[in-house]
């Protein structure tokens, strides 16, 4: 066991906030949740990328840095601590670029991975339908086969900044005979092809921050397929729940969080202790980041000497969708009265933004698979515990 | 940066593993609840054959001169096999203490050897316990009196016994008489020793709190996956699963708050008493859930005496408020969080 940073990633810290420190938009850049702002954010992810640290972690010669887990996390942690702004391809870089190394052939990762990583091509998930949520396996959207083309006809939903991206990718029933698992294929759709319509559904924050989209014989090159014909679902489920557990949500956001909470706290003191229980949370709060950035490090440690990190990656998920969500709990209770205000004036600083966090917060327990389908996932994975 | 334990650790932990799953079997220890002294001297004798008694003894002592890493893992499994025996006190606290001692303290070396050999028991007084665990059975009692550090033979202090829900602690509370010829260690020294020792105590006790979490899930799962109604094991039905999910996942955010604060006492460490203080409360609640829930699943049985769920609890209700309670231990990282100059937030982790 040895807790601390070689000279090597040191200087790999050191050159990572220095170029932050340089770089970093001075004003917040507009939500990317805005066409505006998604732009905005598509151009951060390219100055990001012609620096090497878009995608950290991936092969230099698919437009990442080659660098390990641990560099990840350092790199996460320089990125948080100036508040840089939020990734705004993540869905594609960190659920479906995995994937795509994964099964991906030559063409299709030069293809696709580096404009991935430079953002040139902006993805949204397209998994969930009307009837297919956290019944992932009851997708009904078709892609019938015909010649070199896959004709795709349904409607997926959810699909986080469809309105504003390049391509989709999801699971799509190309055995119409199939049922379940079964007879589904992966497929990458530009989202400008013909008989494509994206309709947007506005969020709790009155952003159209996601979209249905409704595809009327849709044609996609076989290409596109990633793995095997049939063998959709193996391909979308083989991904390390790792991926989805860790990269997805990096500790050093809830460590960020945690501090900001705790300068609320001590700002607001006066006011907040009139609550005694508010005292406690900030210090769980602190606490509980503590132990996810430590989980994470412990993780990344011993899959670096060869563990295989499997269903307890669902605990991860669990762990900071909760604390994310009681800590903006928290901050709420600590600004009282002042909590519901969109609009605080030139001098509130960065109050406005703890309301901001705590309606995205809400999402946190359902998006990426609902707390309840990682608490079976952990049940009978983890603990061996008979299905229902 | 590697936060892992070597092979050598985890080979270690292992071989102790698989002798304790057939030296300490819940019905053992049932025996060893129902005598006077509530203890085994062939189990501690055979803990001694283990090395366990060795493990952070100085090799210059013919010790394994390992540390609170090693610890880290060795007092889980004490805790998951509800060992019936305060071996940590001696084997980790004690020997902390002693070791800390100048070396030409007299009785010094005698009693490290002796406690390798495992002819030794050591009882800790630290004023933070009210009560002093085995002090009945000790040898030697290492006690607090204003700062110094006193080493006293067991004939000449006076116990008086308290009983404790979890039959395997034995407390009593010590009366006894400073002189020179007993101390040790002078309060100059002493102060520092005690603070170790006391982080030292609370570190074994957050492992042992730890393995008691993990064992409690353990027969927990045992239990909802044998125990039918309606027609099917318990265990299939989601409000069961998810609350063992729930303890399952406290677990997992425990274990390495637990091996960081090793780590920080191993390295004397800025914080190390923070994260002493944090790994004691995570463990701690991860123990207490654990019980919550598994009594919860069990059903009527989690309430009797007959099912062993109850041994388990009992040792985390005990051992909850053991080398500082809830309140002791959340100042202290009150007064780190909201002291001014703490280094909070990503960018600045393991750097102090």
């Amino acid at each position: 066991m040895d807790l601390t940073f070689t000279p090597k990633q040191q200087a790999f810290r050191a050159e990572v906030r220095t170029w932050l420190e340089a770089n970093v938009p001075r004003e917040r850049l507009a939500s990317y949740d805005t066409r505006e702002g998604f732009e905005q954010h598509r151009a951060w992810e390219r100055k990001l990328h012609d620096a090497r640290l878009s995608m950290v972690i991936w092969p230099r010669e698919l437009g990442g840095r080659g660098s390990d887990l641990i560099d990840w996390l350092i790199f996460e942690e320089e990125y948080w601590r100036v508040d840089a702004p939020l990734r705004v391809n993540q869905n594609g870089q960190l659920l479906l670029g995995p994937t795509l190394m994964e099964f991906g052939t030559d063409e299709q990762k030069r293809c696709f991975l580096p404009r991935m990583a430079s953002s040139e091509d902006m993805w949204a998930q397209g998994w969930s339908e009307p009837n297919a949520g956290s019944d992932m396996a009851a997708i009904r959207s078709k892609a019938i086969r015909d010649g070199d083309h896959y004709v795709i006809n349904g409607q997926k939903i959810w699909s986080t900044r469809a309105l504003f991206a390049d391509w989709t990718f999801g699971l799509f029933r190309s055995d119409p005979a199939s049922e379940r698992h079964h007879g589904l294929s992966y497929l990458l759709v530009p989202l400008d092809s013909p008989g494509i319509t994206i309709r947007p559904i506005k969020a709790l924050n009155g952003m159209e921050a996601f979209a249905e989209i409704f595809f009327d014989d849709v044609r996609v090159p076989v290409g596109n397929r990633l793995g095997d014909e049939g063998q959709g679902w193996h391909v979308a489920m083989a991904t390390a729940g790792f991926e989805r557990g860790l990269l997805l949500r990096s500790p050093a956001r809830f460590q960020r969080t945690a501090q900001r909470l705790v300068e609320l706290y001590r700002a607001q003191r006066a006011e907040a202790d009139r609550d005694p229980s508010i005292r406690d949370a900030v210090l769980r709060a602190w606490a509980d980041a503590e132990a996810y950035m430590l989980a994470s490090y412990h993780t990344v440690g011993r899959m670096a000497r060869g563990a295989k990190v499997g269903a307890e990656a669902s605990t991860n998920k669990i762990f900071w969708s909760e604390l994310d969500l009681t800590m903006h709990e928290t901050a709420m209770h600590i600004l009282g009265a002042k909590s519901e205000l969109l609009d605080h004036g030139e001098d509130s600083g960065e109050i406005g933004q703890w309301l901001e966090g705590f309606l995205f917060a809400q999402a946190g327990p359902i998006y990426a698979g609902t707390n309840e389908i990682q608490r079976n996932i952990i049940a009978e994975r983890m603990l061996g515990l008979p299905k229902s | 940066m590697d936060f892992t334990f070597t092979e050598d650790q985890i080979a270690f932990r292992d071989a102790t593993r698989r002798f304790l799953m057939t030296e300490a079997a819940p019905e053992m220890l049932r025996e060893i609840w129902e005598t006077d002294a509530g203890r085994s001297p062939e189990l501690r004798a055979k803990f001694a054959s283990q090395g366990l008694t060795a493990l952070s003894v100085p090799e210059a002592n013919g010790g394994l001169g390992f540390g609170d890493v090693d610890w880290a893992l060795m007092a889980q499994e004490l805790g998951y096999y509800g060992i019936p025996d305060s071996l940590a006190d001696t084997a980790c606290v004690a020997v902390g203490l002693l070791a800390g001692l100048a070396d030409d303290t007299p009785g010094r070396d005698t009693w490290l050897e002796r406690v390798v050999a495992g002819s030794i028991r050591i009882a800790v007084g630290h004023p933070i316990n009210p009560l002093v665990a085995d002090a009945h059975l000790a040898d030697l009692l290492l006690l607090h009196d204003k700062g110094e550090v006193h080493a006293v033979p067991r004939s000449a202090v006076d116990v008086r016994a308290s009983q404790s829900i979890d039959q395997s602690r034995r407390l009593g509370q010590v009366t006894w008489q400073p002189t020179s010829a007993t101390r040790v260690a002078d309060a100059a020294k002493g102060q520092g020793l005690w603070a170790d020792a006391f982080d030292r105590g609370a570190l074994c006790t957050a492992g042992q709190l730890l393995g008691l979490a993990q064992r409690m899930l353990d027969l927990s799962v045992d239990y909802v996956a044998q125990r039918k109604q309606f027609g099917r094991p318990i265990g299939s039905f989601q409000a069961i699963k998810h609350q063992l999910a729930d303890v399952a996942t406290r677990i997992e955010f425990a274990g390495p708050v637990l091996y960081r604060a090793a780590e920080s006492l191993a390295n004397r460490r800025a914080h190390a008493s923070v994260h002493v203080s944090h790994a004691k409360l995570a463990c701690a609640e991860a123990a207490w859930l654990a019980a919550r829930k598994g009594i919860q699943v069990h059903g009527a049985m989690g309430y009797t005496w007959e099912v062993d769920l109850q041994m388990f609890m009992k040792r985390a209700w005990a051992l909850d408020a053991a080398w500082g309670d809830r309140g002791f231990h959340k100042t202290r990282i009150n007064d780190f969080v909201l002291g001014d100059g703490a280094s909070l937030g990503p960018g600045r982790n393991f750097m102090e």
